[in-house]
């Protein structure tokens, strides 16, 4: 089988980075390691034809999210905080587990899977197509989806809003502990 | 207009049964007596409506809604004022009334006054359901409702076991003929695909005489009557259910309750007409009892269980005309009954209220000049049941012999005899109640007085009644315009949708002038007897003896043929034995144990399961990928 | 060699094996590690691969609605990041740390 090289390169970047995430023993490596990955996958994006998208998952992923994650970990301080490894039945547990559901969804492409005639259109990932779908299809569910947006906003401001009287930890404590 | 009469009694129940408790005591009372009033006053305008609408209307229909419909099966919630409903709500409101009255006073020291007034609302509506239903469902409905208020009255006085036993019994030995009833009813179904009344009747009148179904179905209904109407074998608890208050005793014995099983023979006139056999069944058991009742009222000494086995005879007189075909006297006779034991009952009522719930005869006496206007009505309500010339009583049980002597000569003596046994024990009852001299230890006799006028009040209503009560249906010779005025109104046909009540004209029992001339005799014979019981009871002042002193056939009397302990031998304790072994054995035992055992083999199983659930969020993501794998690969193989 | 000729050389099933080995990655992580941080990025990861087999099926297609669903998951993957950090972070301060294993009050 012949497959295109860039196809080949990013996919087996995507995969290396990932298996870092996962392994790796530092968080801020993980971290980094999974913006890499947004990275690759938003190239995957571009070979898709889905420019917009492949934007927009830089800007919110890799721009948003993951400085979340960063801040987290700085203002806890676990940078080097290493943790526990689980025993070795843990990592065989999870590695049956996990191979198991890949084996199982190989297979259910193995039994079903029939291939998807190629019917590209041109412009389907850039802005004007897509929104004009958003806005017309799908605009009762991207309204839901702010009301959605702004109850997380509020339930995380309300669940990082120190109480009155508790017997937490004061800030000080936490940044310096 | 019809749903009113029903509708009240039962708004009475709710108001007190619901906010009975908050509800002062006295207005609780009258609350009561005004709705039973009430009913009665919508009757009585009914009753007049009907009468004056007589050649165009037979009865007044009403269906509320229809209860069942499945399939072909369909029961209506439907009422039926017609002229036999007509008299017994009459009845039963009319003497309702009275004895709602009479309680507020009598039962004024209690409690739970509010939870009586209540029940005894809920007796007349189960009452008024009976009588007034359209149907055979309906009259069940009212047949079961009476059985469950029975129960709650007799035993109203729960605290006490006996009397909570009491109204067990009552509530059992009804259940049997209940049963009887029920399996009639099926019949009645299956045979003829209906419920309704005159659907029924009209598809009897088609049907052969003596035919078997016919029968069957007559004698089974007659087994629900001998559970309600106390005849014999199923009488026993009538005499016990003397162990609630006494307006109970007299609303069961006068107004409703008893009546019930009469009212279910009148109502099947037609089916009875068409089984002789069950006729004479019925005759023979009404005589039996009558005549086993009036004995054993010979030797009871609480005043109570006295009119208790009277009223048990009374009921065996009536049985006697169903049997004999005499519907008419039979229910002349309840009517006139109503009114004088009504009126006994609740002088005996008013006896006990003075003698502080004292009821042995022989611990009274003399109380004639402490209570006359008690004495004075008593006395009525004697001379009535008795049959004293021109009073109620005379008129409708004369009217019953003259059934009887028209067609069976033997069966003629063997109910004089029963009479004139009730002449006896009656007038000892009142002689030895009354006359003579005071004999109780306990209460001095200067603080007896006589009961207060709401209670007093009543028995003069009633005892005007008891004196009048047989202008209801005087007979022939009394002159063409007033007499029978009973029969006419029952036998006559509207000719409407509705047949008349008697749908055979009812035989005439024509006898001869000899037979007219024994029946005037009868008059001296029973004034022959009255005069032996004033012998006595007065001039030699004999007092009943103690229960250990009785001996011989007195003895059996008194101990009542030991049909009770007859019945417990055959029936109860063996029932008893095979509840206790089967409590012992299977309960105890094999179910107890094996039911252990499923728990014991549950909870092992739990502890086994409960491993898995260890709280810790990394198992649950275990657990939560194998089902996950499970799930894929059941849809995939 | 533009995108769209990349494009035409490959299958479905390519992108199908892809998404589905960083699917099984990010579940992996899941499972192996205890750091409820690293628990949450592998979430993240997770729903990057079924995002990614949403594109390319849209774009195999021609439907965009997949990519739209996209733009959904992303929401959810924000919110669902916002709320989980900020209970990591009130779990922290009560806890001293951020180790699943030790949360084990759930227990029955």
């Amino acid at each position: 089988m012949n497959l295109p090289i860039p196809f080949l390169i990013l996919s087996f970047l995507t995969i290396l980075s990932a298996l870092y995430v996962v392994t790796s023993k530092s968080p801020i490596h993980s971290v980094l390691a999974l913006i890499f990955t947004f990275f690759t996958i938003s190239a995957h994006y571009v070979l898709l034809n889905a420019q917009f998208l492949a934007v927009v998952n830089l800007i919110v992923y890799a721009g948003a999210i993951m400085v979340l994650f960063l801040f987290v970990l700085m203002l806890l301080n676990l940078s080097k905080e290493i943790e526990p490894i689980k025993s070795n039945g843990w990592a065989i547990a999870a590695t049956i587990s996990a191979g198991s559901i890949l084996l199982m969804i190989t297979a259910a492409f193995q039994v079903f899977g029939e291939s998807v005639a190629k019917n590209p259109v041109e412009g389907i990932g850039l802005v004007k197509a897509l929104g004009n779908v958003l806005f017309t299809r799908f605009l009762v569910p991207f309204e839901l989806t702010g009301i959605l947006f702004l109850a997380a906003m509020v339930g995380a401001v309300l669940l990082g809003k120190r109480e009155k009287i508790s017997t937490e930890l004061s800030s000080d404590e936490i940044l310096n502990p | 207009m019809l749903e009113w009469i029903i509708v009240l009694p039962l708004l009475g129940f709710l108001i007190n049964g619901v906010f009975g408790s908050i509800i002062p005591k006295p207005i609780a009372g009258w609350l009561g007596t005004a709705f039973v009033f009430g009913s009665f006053v919508v009757t009585c305008f009914l009753f007049s409506d009907l009468l004056s609408a007589l050649p165009a209307k037979g009865a007044v229909y009403l269906k509320v809604f229809t209860f069942l419909n499945v399939g072909n099966f369909h029961v209506d919630i439907a009422f039926q004022f017609d002229r036999l409903s007509a008299i017994m709500a009459l009845i039963i409101t009319g003497i309702g009334t009275l004895i709602h009255a009479y309680s507020i006073s009598y039962m004024s020291d209690d409690d739970s006054l509010y939870k009586f007034f209540s029940f005894l609302n809920l007796f007349i509506f189960s009452m008024l359901v009976l009588v007034l239903g359209s149907n055979f469902v309906m009259m069940f409905f009212g047949w079961e409702g009476v059985g469950l208020c029975s129960y709650l009255l007799i035993g109203f006085w729960f605290k006490n076991v006996s009397f909570g036993k009491a109204a067990r019994k009552a509530f059992v030995m009804n259940r049997i003929g209940d049963l009887g009833l029920l399996m009639g009813l099926f019949l009645i179904y299956q045979n003829f695909g209906s419920f309704e009344y005159t659907e029924v009747f009209a598809k009897f009148g088609r049907l052969e005489v003596g035919t078997g179904i016919c029968t069957a179905i007559a004698l089974l209904l007659f087994i629900g009557a001998m559970g309600k109407s106390a005849q014999i074998p199923l009488y026993t608890w009538l005499p016990d259910a003397m162990a609630g208050p006494t307006p109970v005793s007299a609303l069961i014995h006068a107004a409703t309750m008893v009546t019930a099983g009469i009212y279910l023979v009148v109502r099947c006139e037609a089916i009875y007409a068409l089984a002789p056999f069950a006729r004479e069944v019925i005759l023979w058991i009404g005589l039996a009892t009558s005549l086993m009742a009036a004995l054993i009222g010979l030797k009871q000494n609480d005043i109570k269980k006295v009119l208790a086995y009277s009223t048990v005879s009374q009921l065996g007189f009536m049985f006697i005309a169903l049997g004999c075909g005499a519907y008419t006297a039979a229910l002349f006779h309840v009517i006139t009954h109503a009114f004088f034991k009504a009126l006994l009952f609740l002088g005996a009522g008013s006896v006990i209220h003075g003698m502080h719930h004292e009821q042995d005869i022989r611990q009274m006496g003399g109380l004639r000049k402490k209570m006359p206007i008690t004495y004075a009505t008593f006395l009525i309500g004697t001379l009535a049941i008795t049959g004293f010339p021109m009073l109620s009583g005379f008129f409708s049980k004369d009217e019953i012999f003259t059934a009887i002597l028209a067609q069976n000569t033997g069966v003629f003596v063997l109910g004089l005899l029963s009479a004139s046994i009730t002449v006896f024990y009656t007038f000892r009852m009142f002689f030895v109640t009354f006359h003579g001299n005071y004999r109780n230890q306990h209460h001095s006799y200067e603080k007896i007085a006589e009961s207060p006028l709401l209670m007093t009040l009543p028995l003069l209503i009633l005892a005007v009644l008891s004196l009048i009560g047989g202008a209801v249906n005087f007979p022939n010779y009394m002159g063409e315009g007033i007499s029978k005025g009973l029969y006419h109104l029952l036998s006559f046909d509207g000719g409407g949708s509705f047949s008349p009540i008697l749908i055979l004209p009812e035989q005439s029992f024509e006898i001869s002038h000899v037979k007219e001339w024994i029946l005037f005799a009868l008059t001296p014979l029973f004034l022959f007897i009255f005069l032996v019981a004033r012998k006595k009871y007065v001039v030699k002042a004999a007092v009943p003896e103690a229960d250990a002193d009785q001996v011989g056939f007195g003895k059996t009397l008194a101990n009542k043929f030991y049909v009770d302990e007859a019945y417990n031998r055959s029936f109860v304790e063996p029932i008893e034995l095979v509840s206790d072994t089967l409590t012992e054995y299977v309960d105890e035992k094999a179910f107890k144990s094996s039911f252990d055992g499923i728990g014991r083999i549950n909870q092992y199983v739990a502890s086994l399961l409960s491993r898995f659930q260890n709280g810790n969020i990394e198992y649950y993501l275990v657990y939560m990928v194998i089902g996950l794998c499970l799930l894929l690969a059941f849809n995939l193989f | 060699m533009s995108s769209l000729s990349i494009f035409n050389q490959l299958e479905i099933s390519h992108y199908i094996y892809l998404s589905t080995v960083l699917f099984c990655i990010g579940l992996f992580g899941v499972l192996f590690r205890r750091n409820a941080i690293i628990i949450l990025m592998c979430i993240e990861l997770m729903l990057n691969a079924v995002n990614l087999l949403f594109v390319a099926f849209s774009s195999y297609m021609g439907d965009a609605d997949g990519q739209i669903f996209v733009f959904f998951i992303m929401v959810v993957a924000a919110a669902e990041a916002a709320v989980g950090l900020a209970i990591l972070v009130l779990v922290y301060r009560n806890t001293r740390k951020t180790d699943v294993s030790f949360l084990d009050n759930l227990k029955g």
